[in-house]
């Protein structure tokens, strides 16, 4: 089947050619930073991860939401997602490619990366984190591969997969949870400290997930035969829609427990997100951006008219997409580390070779997901 | 007040003689212990087991510091103190904040005691400088997230660092709620220029994490941490474990505090104000 994904047109070698490039350039600044080390990002020793470690947060999440898809399509028989569940599985092998990818570039020896495997240390959450994750890429193949083969000759999904299916439903909350609880169970990081932190993560994945692949999924709508279908697409946007105003909802519980509890260092992490702490406010802009661009999404997608439409669904997901990513690809990390463990406030900037090496990142994220999403859109049209 | 040297060096030379495990200067000294005491490789002892042979006899050795406010007033005093560590151990100085390596320096009350500074505070102390360290902590968050045990407790509650172990995750620096830890972002020996200040100590390489070791090396061979011997009218360093130590008794007469006690890691050094 590899070779549906060789053949083309002009339109769909300009896109992949136009990756390779920003692979490259990523590449050269990643070849830098090896020689160099990590000096040559915009992290210090108050803020200690930075850009990379955000992505990963979020990738995980998007990862994550391909259950979205399963639980409605397996365990209610949601016949509506037959044709789509596929885009979902890929989109978290390209999500979980990527994770891996942002934890090897944020390793400051990362040829001992493997001494998490010969030593492994079950008390230390990252140790965990790798299980899960690893764990996930593999399940995702198998059953993604799998169910596209089934597809091509026209056969249902054979039975030895329908495990892994069942097992990927948990699994996929396992890793957004773990990874949570690298955040969550670490003292004197107050913004971090709080229970509702999995939650939250599980939350907004299960919105930001989707909402990725809506757009996605109306690309290929515009750009290939293929069509997910209206009902698809509606579900979606419900799914998305009820997700977010969790997210938000347990959003506003953080507010209220560090506002009405008053402990100044509960209050100082979202007081530098989204107020300024000591004069410090470089990220204000972009939390009220999210905000706003959250409350947006939720009304375009509550809206039954309004999310009927295609390209006001298109806007929605996008906001919910964006919003999100700034939630937690920017915010979160940021947000635990600024106000450093003596009350102080050092701000990060992220420098060019970083945001280089993070955008290849995203491209070979983007050159895994067009390959995948080539071939099986090529077999869709085939079978159609 | 700083420890009787002899009784120092007895403590310090026979724990590590004879494994730096549960078993305690005193209980050396009886005849049959010395027989039943293993000898553990010293500087990797598995941390895990330590904890075990703690939890049945509890330790015999348990080093900490005291860090005498008052007495640094002297702004040549701290300087002493940090350039006698920093050069001990070949801290690389970058020049700048943000590849900046330390194990010990000086910051203020309201920063050293995020949660106990009030707004009208004795002048005297608000100006103090407070030098901050490891405060190998008893139960330390930083080793309990390391994926890969670089960062380890040794039986006698120093928290140890294996270069060669670290993969530069940095998980650690976020774990520890004192920011005690530095992270070689650049080369450190490129500062360093060839030479190292003391040829005795190892560098280290980029991209791995470093901290204040309580000169584990030096009270190996029964010698004071390089910061207390700079500064031993300020700095007291000796056996939490032994009721009857210089840190015990002054414990004991004066008034102390600890970092962030509220997190419950119990840490290691102790302020006197
Ligand atoms: S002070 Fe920080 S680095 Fe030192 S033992 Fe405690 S948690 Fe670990
Ligand atoms: S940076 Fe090194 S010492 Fe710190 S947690 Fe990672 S592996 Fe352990």
């Amino acid at each position: 089947m590899i070779e549906k994904a060789l053949k083309g047109e002009p339109r769909y070698w300009a896109w992949i050619f136009f990756l390779l490039s920003i692979i490259g350039v990523g590449f050269g600044c990643y070849l830098y930073q090896l020689s160099y080390g990590l000096g040559v990002t915009g992290m210090s020793r108050d803020v200690s991860w930075g850009v990379y470690i955000a992505q990963f947060t979020y990738l995980v999440g998007v990862a994550a939401s391909a259950v979205m898809l399963v639980i409605p399509m397996y365990l209610h028989h949601f016949k509506k997602y037959a044709k789509v569940v596929i885009f979902g599985e890929f989109l978290a092998i390209a999500a979980v490619t990527m994770c891996l990818l942002f934890i090897i570039v944020d390793i400051g020896q990362p040829a001992r990366v493997l001494n998490v495997v010969l030593h492994p240390t079950p008390r230390s959450i990252l140790f965990w984190d790798m299980v899960v994750l690893n764990g996930y890429l593999i399940i995702n193949i198998i059953v993604g591969w799998n169910t596209l083969l089934a597809d091509k000759k026209g056969v249902p999904t054979p039975g030895w997969v329908k495990p892994f299916i069942y097992l990927s439903i948990p699994w996929a909350i396992s890793i957004h949870t773990v990874t949570a609880f690298l955040y969550a169970g670490l003292p004197g990081r107050h913004l971090w400290l709080t229970a509702v932190m999995a939650p939250r993560f599980l939350a907004s994945a299960f919105a930001s997930g989707p909402a990725l692949l809506t757009l996605l999924l109306l690309l290929v709508r515009r750009f290939s035969k293929f069509d997910a279908g209206f009902d698809a697409f509606q579900t979606l946007a419900k799914t998305i829609c009820y997700a977010m105003i969790i997210n938000v909802f347990l959003l506003l519980m953080e507010f209220f427990t560090a506002y009405y509890s008053h402990i100044p260092g509960h209050i100082h992490g979202l007081e530098y997100l989204f107020f300024g702490l000591h004069g410090y406010d470089n990220l204000v802009p972009f939390m009220w951006t999210s905000a706003i661009l959250g409350v947006i999404g939720i009304f375009l997608l509550l809206v039954p008219k309004l999310r009927m439409r295609y390209d006001l669904l298109a806007v929605g997901c996008g906001a919910i997409f964006l919003g999100t990513y700034i939630d937690k690809g920017v915010g979160l990390v940021l947000g635990g580390f600024v106000p450093n463990p003596f009350e102080g406030v050092t701000q990060y900037y992220p420098t060019f070779p970083e945001l280089m090496i993070t955008l290849a990142i995203w491209g070979i994220g983007a050159l895994i997901l067009t390959i995948l999403y080539k071939i099986a859109i090529s077999v869709r049209e085939e079978t159609a | 007040m700083s420890m009787d040297r002899r009784e120092f060096i007895k403590i310090a030379g026979l724990t590590s003689l004879f494994g730096a495990g549960a078993s305690g200067a005193f209980q050396l000294l009886e005849p049959g212990v010395l027989d039943a005491s293993t000898h553990e490789e010293h500087g990797h002892g598995d941390a895990a087991h330590g904890q075990a042979e703690e939890q049945a006899s509890g330790p015999k050795v348990r080093w900490a510091m005291i860090v005498d406010v008052r007495k640094c007033e002297d702004p040549e005093v701290v300087k002493r103190i940090v350039k006698a560590c920093h050069t001990a151990h070949n801290v690389p100085d970058f020049g700048n904040p943000k590849d900046e390596v330390k194990w010990i320096w000086a910051d203020t009350y309201e920063h050293a005691f995020t949660d106990s500074a009030n707004e009208f505070m004795d002048k005297g102390i608000e100006h103090l400088p407070f030098l901050l360290l490891c405060n190998h902590c008893d139960d330390p968050p930083c080793v309990r997230v390391c994926p890969t045990k670089a960062t380890f407790k040794r039986p006698d509650g120093i928290v140890a660092m294996d270069y060669h172990r670290c993969i530069g995750c940095r998980f650690c620096m976020a774990g520890c709620p004192y920011g005690s830890r530095s992270f070689n972002w650049r080369d450190p020996r490129t500062v360093l220029k060839g030479k190292p200040p003391n040829p005795d100590f190892p560098t280290r390489v980029r991209g791995v994490v470093e901290k204040c070791n309580f000169c584990v090396e030096r009270i190996w061979k029964g010698l004071q941490p390089a910061c207390v011997e700079a500064a031993p009218n300020v700095l007291t360093f000796g056996n939490l474990a032994d009721p009857n130590s210089n840190v015990r008794q002054i414990l004991r007469t004066r008034v102390s505090m600890r970092r962030k006690p509220e997190l419950g890691t119990k840490p290691s050094v102790f302020y006197l104000v």
